[in-house]
């Protein structure tokens, strides 16, 4: 590959190093699809296993369910517009679409944290039966990953502001940006699988 | 806590135990002080990142785990043939085969190959790392401190009891309430963590890392056959991560996956586990398969016959081990018809499986067989696997599974597949690629002895097992009724050959080191692919000059067209990643968190997981780039190894 | 198709007999030398298969022998070499059709017997199944019998000639009820029943067993079948019925902790008050024995209880 090709690419893929970084992260997801799956299974078999807890119809509220949906998806698409303004070479723009991304995912992270709290208080906890617990652990590991999106975010946006878009800093924030909008399919799925289903059913 | 229940108490063997550690602990100490090693360890092993030193490391521990592994065999062994000398409990019966079990799968078998494949599969395709090297390290790392942390358990806490399955409700906090389960667990997630890492970092590394010209079908066998395992490790260790959480939830936060209270589901578990536990079967059979493809073609001096056919057959094993996981529960009722699909895939794989066995006999048609020690590991196979493969096939019959379910046939039916495919194909690949990875080879005298031992006591060990199922004698049991005790002794004599044949393959290695000549050229063999074109000892950068790659038996074609991969004026410099004492210290941080987890102290847990947030965050701001291998160097190390 | 395998079969079955008196030191595999219809169409299918098997070991051996024998590399050696054989298409398809061929052959008589296991086996006498419910737990076997209205612990009485109808339930860990000479294994799991049909035809005395493994006192967890003419077994029957305890639920509670026990006969079953095999039965035992699941046996060989074959059971 001679280099007038390689400066045709985005700057995320220009390095070796870098390409191989977001084939592994592709990989990565993959073995997260699977590790979601799993939970999605888990949870589609315990589904009525409520013993003496309240059913999920009883508890669900299709408001915030709808409310968390959109923030989510808005903020995977800040997230989308902040790789674009990378791509023009604007790390202010950049900066200012991510630090929505990150406003919009602490709320995200609000709603669950209250509507947790809320099923707590009215007899639905972990320990409550096997229903719930999937539950917990289903949307759980969903909202760790969340957490966890947000810190490495904050970590990317110092990293940003002191070395401003380079092919390594490019190459961190396009591999965030794939991973925040898997979150937000696993999120449509949990969306659709969970609160949907659950206050159909 | 007090002190006696924190340490395991009562028991004589567990207090040689202890006295064992100390010593050779201490011993170890001694030495590396003594000898003022400490730095040299530090800054040659545990901070490095260099894919063959790490896969020696990934060995070294294999074989230790082995020794570990088959002692507590040898013990079993010991208490079947005498059962009325009361060597051993139920309890501690029940410890010792759970422990054999989860060590030769997760940490004797796996790491093994996993070391294998860092040393061969960069030198195979042309590469001077792994895509991440630093991943690869903290993959070692958090294996090796995942082994330590379940080998702790039989002096501290006491060990897990449940069967290397862990079957709920047995393995649950009602039934198990003990930490030896929670050693389980988090010894498997802090290991598992790192072969998921492991799997990508060499699709990676496959991937994108390939030579010039090396199409995918033009990778030598035994790095399709990784290609294609660490595909199978990337589904399908995720789906163990997850039921090891799960259970780790129910036992320590009280939810209800698997517990009999809460409508929990405790079969459940045995799904989860074996949709991961089939595909785990073919992570440590297909890359056995690989080397064995390599060995043969080499020893055989005659090309792999069938090349394609044998990649097309490993990826549509790959494939239905993920379709047959029902068969290893047959008998938990699911109904005829789920049972009839079942039976039919797993019979499937046969298919693919026969091809492979007549293709390696073809091979061998009209070829030039060197009975060297690699090669007879790599032909004890064939007849020693079938044996196991038609077995296989028969335990397949889900209407003649309902009568060899948890018998002894089953014993012996997976021990063959996992001893002749999985151990012989270790020891193949050691004794092979030895030379590459030590300079020398191995004594090929003591090594037939240590072959012809092992073998033997393989088959004197498991061909009785067989008759011993179809007479009713269940697996797991710690003593016997009369009618079995005529072949249990003889399985016992059969098993401590092995051992004998085992210490024989170890004094092998201390034999060499001493007496073997060193090697002149790179090419111990007269091999076939891209490993055998670098010089011994391999250097730092692996390859001086990217070669270009033509066929699959790239460097037996540059041999026979009078071509070499050094050409001194395209050497370029370098660029080569630093070592990092990273990699180490966060393991090392994990292995405390996972070990406060197993007493369920939350607190020191929580510090332990805040500890590793902030090695992830120093690793985030650190962009270290490496260092650069200039020309004059290389050139340097070239001619010296080269003897130019 | 079924007809025609039983006469292979017994040719088969001959060539076995023949095989395993060589190998195994003549004594006779419990697993081979069925007692009942279930056990003889699983020994008829294995050994169905270990013809096939047999062909493919002596197939791959002979080659291999050959191969290794002929083509060793050894000074004056005359046999061909061929360094760049590549391959060959049309060996290739054909060992691929092979075992294909094979695993076809294998498939047809597996799911057809898959598919007869599910059903009670053909009786001889004109009545249908004889229901008991085997009930495990941690490490003992209760057999209520609800027609009869009898329960026995850690023994079993059943009539020859009649299919017998397990329905499989346990009151803690995953077991499974496995009589080798009478046919083989089904789990025993808490909240859900399986069901299990198995039939004596000779009368006798078997060897039963949990070959599930659920810990300490797993080895110890076997019962003996009593099979008898059904004359006999009523007798049995009635003299259970007359003479043994009833067997109140506190009794049935403390049974229930985990241990070793002896054999017993009651003239009443648990199945009155509770059924492990549903939701709502699933964690009667754990709610009662939490502490004592916790506790150690410290089991040795030997100590135990008797494992063979016994007169008196029951208390009878």
């Amino acid at each position: 590959m001679n280099a007038s090709e390689e400066n045709s690419k985005p700057l995320e893929y220009q390095t070796e190093q870098g390409q191989m970084n977001i084939v592994g992260f592709w990989i990565f997801l993959a073995a997260e699809m699977a590790l979601f799956g799993t939970l999605f299974a888990t949870y589609a078999v315990l589904f009525g296993r409520t013993a003496d807890s309240p059913a999920p119809g009883e508890l669900f509220e299709p408001g915030i369910a709808i409310v968390m949906t959109l923030i989510l998806l808005t903020s995977s698409f800040t997230g989308g517009l902040a790789i674009n303004d990378m791509r023009r070479g604007s790390v202010k723009g950049m900066m200012t679409w991510l630090l929505i991304t990150l406003a919009l995912g602490l709320t995200f992270l609000g709603f669950e944290i209250y509507e947790f709290y809320h099923y707590a208080t009215e007899g639905a906890t972990l320990q409550s039966s096997a229903y719930w617990s999937a539950f917990f652990v289903l949307t759980g590991t969903h909202g760790l990953h969340v957490t966890f999106g947000i810190g490495w975010l904050i970590l990317l946006l110092i990293q940003l502001a002191k070395r401003g878009i380079t092919s390594v800093t490019s190459n961190k924030l396009f591999i965030f940006g794939l991973y925040w909008h898997y979150l937000d399919v696993i999120w449509i799925f949990i969306f659709t699988g969970v609160y949907l289903l659950g206050m159909v059913i | 806590m007090q002190l006696d229940e924190f340490f395991v108490t009562g028991e004589p063997l567990i207090y040689a135990g202890m006295v064992a550690i100390t010593l050779v602990t201490g011993a170890i100490i001694f030495l590396l002080t003594y000898f003022k090693k400490w730095k040299w360890l530090w800054r040659e092993w545990l901070t490095t990142v260099d894919h063959k030193k790490i896969g020696i490391m990934y060995i070294l521990s294999a074989l230790a785990m082995l020794f570990r592994a088959g002692t507590d065999a040898l013990m079993m062994r010991t208490q079947l043939a005498f059962p009325d000398m009361n060597f051993l409990n139920a309890q501690h019966y029940n410890e010792i085969f759970t422990t054999h079990g989860t060590i030769m799968i997760f940490f004797m078998a796996m790491p093994f190959l996993i070391g294998l494949m860092n040393i061969v599969v960069p030198l195979q395709i042309g590469a001077r790392d792994f895509a991440f090297p630093y991943v690869n390290a903290l993959s070692f790392w958090s294996f090796f401190f995942g082994a330590m942390l379940f080998n702790v358990s039989f002096v501290i806490g006491g060990a897990p009891d449940a069967g290397w399955t862990s079957y709920t409700p047995l393995a649950g906090d009602v039934m198990s309430p003990d930490p030896g389960q929670n050693f389980y667990l988090l010894a498997l997630q802090l290991s598992g963590i790192g072969t998921l890492a492991t799997g990508i970092n060499l699709m990676v590394t496959i991937l994108k890392m390939r030579a010039p010209g090396m199409t995918m079908f033009k990778m030598p066998i035994f790095t399709w056959s990784t290609f294609i395992t660490s595909f199978i490790i990337v589904f399908a260790f995720p789906i163990l991560t997850v039921a090891l959480a799960l259970m780790t939830i129910d036992r320590i936060f009280g939810s209800h996956f698997f517990t009999l209270a809460g409508e929990g589901l405790p079969m459940m578990w045995a799904n989860l586990f074996w949709m991961w536990g089939h595909p785990e079967v073919y992570i440590v059979i297909l890359p056995a398969f690989g080397i064995f493809s390599e060995v043969i073609a080499t020893f055989a001096k005659k090309q792999l016959f069938g090349y394609t056919v044998m990649v097309w057959s490993i990826i549509i094993i790959a494939g239905l081990s993920f379709l047959v996981w029902v068969h290893h529960f047959f008998t938990m009722g699911a109904g005829a018809f789920v049972n009839s699909i079942f039976s039919v895939t797993t019979m499937a794989i046969a298919v693919p499986t026969g091809v492979k066995i007549f293709n390696w006999l073809a091979t061998l048609y009209k070829s030039r067989i060197r009975t060297t020690t690699a090669m007879m590991w790599a032909l004890a196979f064939i007849p020693s696997f079938t044996i196991g493969g038609i077995t296989g096939v028969m335990l397949g019959m889900a209407a003649a599974d309902y009568q060899f379910h948890n018998s002894y046939f089953l014993i012996a039916h997976f021990h063959y597949v996992l001893i002749a495919g999985t151990v012989f194909g270790c020891f193949a690949g050691l004794v092979y690629w030895y030379p590459k990875m030590f300079g020398h080879k191995l004594n090929e005298r003591i090594g037939k002895w240590s072959f012809w031992l092992f073998v033997i006591g393989f088959h004197i060990t498991f061909l009785p097992q067989y008759f011993l199922g179809l007479d009713g004698m269940p697996r797991r049991v710690f003593h016997i009724v009369p009618e079995w005790l005529p072949l249990n002794p003889i399985s016992t004599v059969g098993a401590f050959s092995m051992g004998l044949g085992f210490a024989v393959f170890v004094y092998n290695i201390y034999y060499s080191y001493r007496h073997s000549e060193r090697e002149q050229t790179g090419d111990s063999w007269d091999g076939r692919t891209l490993e055998w074109a670098t010089p011994t000892p391999v250097p730092e950068y692996n390859f001086a000059v990217v070669p270009h790659v033509t066929s699959h038996d790239a460097y037996w074609n540059m041999k026979q067209k009078g071509e070499t991969v050094y050409d001194e004026s395209k050497v370029e410099p370098i660029h080569m990643p630093n070592s990092t004492g990273q990699p180490f210290i966060m393991s090392a941080i994990m292995f405390f968190a996972c070990f406060a987890l197993v007493f369920e102290w939350i607190w020191l847990a929580v510090a332990g997981l805040i500890g590793t947030i902030v090695m992830m965050i120093i690793r985030s701001f650190d962009y270290n780039k490496g260092h650069h291998i200039d020309a004059d160097e290389i050139k340097r190390t070239e001619r010296s190894a080269r003897g130019l | 198709m079924r007809h025609r395998l039983k006469h292979l079969n017994k040719w088969v079955a001959f060539m076995l007999i023949g095989l395993t008196l060589l190998l195994s030191g003549c004594s006779e595999l419990t697993v081979l030398d069925p007692k009942g219809p279930v056990a003889e169409s699983q020994r008829d299918l294995i050994l169905y298969a270990l013809i096939f098997m047999l062909g493919i070991v002596v197939v791959v051996f002979t080659l291999f022998t050959i191969m290794v024998v002929k083509y060793r590399d050894k000074p004056n050696r005359k046999a061909e070499y061929k360094p760049d054989l590549h391959g060959n298409r049309k060996l290739e398809t054909i060992w691929t059709i092979i075992p294909v061929m094979i695993v076809t052959a294998l498939s047809i008589p597996t799911i057809s017997t898959i598919f007869d296991l599910e059903k009670p086996p053909e009786p001889s006498a004109e009545q249908g199944p004889l229901v008991i419910h085997a009930t495990a737990a941690d490490w003992k076997w209760f057999f209520s019998y609800p027609e009869q209205g009898i329960e026995t612990v850690n023994y079993l009485h059943i009539p020859t000639d009649r299919a017998i109808e397990f329905r499989l339930s346990s009151a803690d860990s995953m077991q499974a009820l496995w009589i080798p000479a009478l046919g083989g294994q089904k789990y025993n799991m808490a909240g859900m029943h399986t069901t299990l049909y198995l039939q004596a035809d000779e009368p006798g005395v078997y060897q039963g067993r949990n070959s599930n493994f659920n810990g300490e006192g797993f080895a110890e967890q076997t019962f003996k079948v009593h099979a008898e003419n059904s004359s006999d077994f009523q007798d049995w029957v009635e003299s259970t019925q007359n003479t043994a305890p009833e067997l109140t639920q506190d009794q049935y509670d403390a049974l229930l902790e985990p241990g070793i026990v002896d054999t017993m006969a009651f003239s009443s079953t648990h199945l009155e008050w509770v059924d492990h095999g549903t939701k709502e039965g699933m964690d009667y035992s754990i709610e009662r024995h939490r502490a004592e699941f916790a506790e150690q046996l410290h089991l040795e060989n030997g100590e135990n209880h008797e494992h063979g074959p016994s007169e008196k059971e029951g208390g009878q």
